[in-house]
């Protein structure tokens, strides 16, 4: 066997492993789904078949079309806040802070992943509730004389998934700046390049995989989610995931659940094409 | 030879037995409130086993559990009184021994017989109830507005209320404030439902589950919770006690959960033992003061175990009243259910 075959055999074998992970635990639960989204009830029964009215439900009917819009409004509104945010506060970390202080400024930064993400979202219905510290302290200073209606709006949920997310961004972003050789910077200085033109014409492109990587994961697990919705949003406008969450625990309509879930993957896939030029994972 | 072998195969018996990692387990398919440690650990050590428990949230979520399980996975379940039938149809329920239960000790309404029992067999047996109605705090609103269901959507209270996100009873009191009794909801006349429905979802500032609705009225970000019930009330009692709960002169909807063994369980015994337990008075007391939720036992030799206090807070002296002025969820076929979730997915969509 020559050397080239054996270094196949190796290769296929090392990763044999993880392609029947993947094969086991994504691809076919995902064509079992695909094919479930066909599927029809027959009063509480599914019916095996390839009927497409589910889809045609989806993209006929108000209120899915709606909860539909809905999770794409909060999700890009939440992913942009979220990079504008991490952004700087990535950069300040990586270049204003020591670096003997960078990791406990990094470790600050993730402490509040240590706490359960629905605990946590119970603590911001308090931080933001009518009784509640934001409030409480606005009023305190005068800036308002009648509470704002911050828990249970759209205002609360994205709050609630910008802390979370403005996290994540800060560590995807963070390292791609730390591996950024400050000889560029200074390069583009030498070349008679303000501060804000190193930024846009050498940084910000530099680092640009790093900002596009951490947005999609965003945009992944924004998209995803149902939990924030419903406690901070106060279940005041339905997202896509409430709808399939619905589907599952209420109705039992899982064929419909699974198309949903098709519709929630196409979005992503879709943001995945958009977003590919910049995308490496590698930099996460 | 044979000799040898039983001794081989007795001392391997006794072995599994005496390995604390290997005793014998029970699996229960539950509601929150059956998790409570101070519920199960006297069962655990009375029978020397372990209880292995899973909540679930919804009767199609816990079916859907049940049909994706093997034969035997499941020893006892926990489900909504009106979806026993249900459950039996689907061949998910065993039958258990009607004489071996204590239903002569409970209120009479709470046996139950024409939920529990199919075809003459009794496959479940009624385990804890209370009341879907209205919540609130009586330091915020006029204890006496609470009194008439139609002052929620006079405009007096928009932005105060919070609605508890569970189609079914909150579509039944919308039927009572119509009139409808709610087994007398129909494809027909759910049509009607729809406007008082969206008038009390404009009027409200959030639809919430059990934790949000609690947390909400604690935290004073709504005054009343339509829906709510002394089960949403009683755990917070002791920290607020300006947080109560009515029965509107339109009535209220009475909630029931029952318990039975599961077709298929390999230690059937063992299951009506714990179902046995649960519904003794011992059992009753603790299921009934639950850390999760609290709601009123269906054995009525359970007020012996309970204190004054808790008492006071179940409302124990006013069961009397208050079961003549209750209803039984709504229990809608396929079709009429279908269409009551549209409905309520359409008001959570406004």
């Amino acid at each position: 066997m020559s050397l080239a075959a054996k270094d196949r055999r190796l290769g296929w074998g090392l990763i044999a492993p993880a392609l029947i992970w993947t094969a086991a635990f994504f691809i076919l639960p995902f064509l079992a789904m695909v094919a479930l989204s066909f599927a029809t009830m027959d009063g509480r029964e599914v019916v095996r078949g390839f009927d497409p009215g589910n889809y045609v439900r989806i993209f006929s009917d108000p209120t899915m079309l709606g909860a539909l819009w809905n999770s794409l409004e909060i999700t890009v509104v939440v992913t942009v806040i979220s990079v504008l945010l991490a952004y700087p506060l990535a950069a300040i970390i990586a270049f204003r802070v020591p670096a003997r202080w960078q990791r406990l400024a990094l470790l600050m930064a993730v402490l509040p992943f240590w706490t359960s993400y629905v605990v946590r979202s119970y603590s911001w219905l308090l931080v933001l509730g009518q009784n509640g510290v934001v409030n409480k302290a606005l009023l305190g200073l005068g800036v308002i004389a009648e509470p704002l209606e911050i828990a249970s709006t759209r205002a609360a949920t994205v709050i609630g998934f910008v802390h979370f997310f403005v996290m994540l961004l800060t560590l995807t972003i963070y390292a791609n700046l730390i591996q950024l050789s400050p000889n560029y910077a200074r390069a583009a200085q030498d070349l008679g390049a303000s501060r804000w033109q190193t930024f846009t014409h050498v940084i910000l492109p530099l680092t640009l995989p790093g900002v596009v990587t951490g947005a999609f994961l965003t945009f992944v697990l924004c998209i995803g989610d149902y939990i924030t919705p419903q406690i901070l949003g106060g279940n005041t406008e339905l997202t896509l995931p409430q709808l399939i969450m619905l589907q599952l625990g209420r109705s039992g309509n899982f064929p419909l659940a699974s198309a949903l879930s098709v519709v929630l993957m196409a979005v992503v896939t879709l943001a995945y094409f958009a977003s590919s030029r910049w995308l490496r994972l590698d930099r996460v | 030879m044979e000799m040898r072998m039983t001794r081989t195969l007795s001392a391997i018996a006794l072995l599994l037995t005496a390995t604390p990692g290997l005793a014998q387990e029970l699996n229960a398919l539950v509601w929150c409130d059956h998790t409570d440690p101070a519920l199960i650990a006297p069962f655990e050590e009375k029978f020397g086993v372990k209880v292995n428990l899973k909540e679930y949230e919804g009767t199609a979520a816990g079916l859907a559990i049940l049909e994706q399980s093997q034969p035997g996975d499941w020893d006892v379940l926990v489900i909504d009184a009106v979806d026993v039938k249900r459950a039996v149809e689907g061949g998910h329920l065993a039958e258990i021994p009607a004489d071996k239960l204590p239903t002569a000790d409970f209120f009479p309404e709470l046996v139950m017989a024409e939920n529990n029992t199919v075809d003459g067999k009794t496959y479940a047996v009624t385990e804890k109830f209370g009341y879907n109605t209205i919540s609130y705090d009586k330091s915020k609103v006029d204890p006496a507005d609470m009194a008439d269901m139609a002052t929620l959507t006079s405009g007096k209270y928009d932005g105060r209320i919070g609605i508890y996100d569970y189609y079914l009873p909150v579509l039944g009191l919308v039927a009572l404030g119509q009139g409808i009794n709610t087994a007398d909801i129909t494809a027909d006349n759910l049509g009607s439902l729809k406007d008082p429905l969206m008038a009390l979802r404009a009027a409200s500032k959030q639809v919430a589950d059990v934790v949000s609705a609690q947390t909400a009225l604690a935290t004073g970000e709504v005054d009343i919770i339509v829906g709510g019930g002394e089960w949403l009330t009683a755990v917070l009692a002791a920290e607020n006690p300006n947080l109560d709960w009515t029965i509107p002169t339109q009535g209220a909807l009475r909630w029931a959960q029952s318990i039975g063994v599961v077709a298929g369980s390999t230690q059937p015994d063992l299951a009506l033992e714990f179902v046995n337990y649960i519904v003794s008075p011992e059992g009753q007391a603790r299921l009934a003061t639950s850390s999760c939720y609290w709601g009123m036992p269906a054995n009525a030799k359970a007020g012996d175990a309970l204190t004054p206090d808790q008492k006071a807070v179940l409302r124990w002296d006013q069961q009397p009243e208050f079961l003549a002025r209750a209803q039984l969820y709504p229990i809608p076929d396929a079709a009429l259910d279908t269409a009551m979730q549209d409905l309520w997915t359409e008001m959570l969509a406004q």
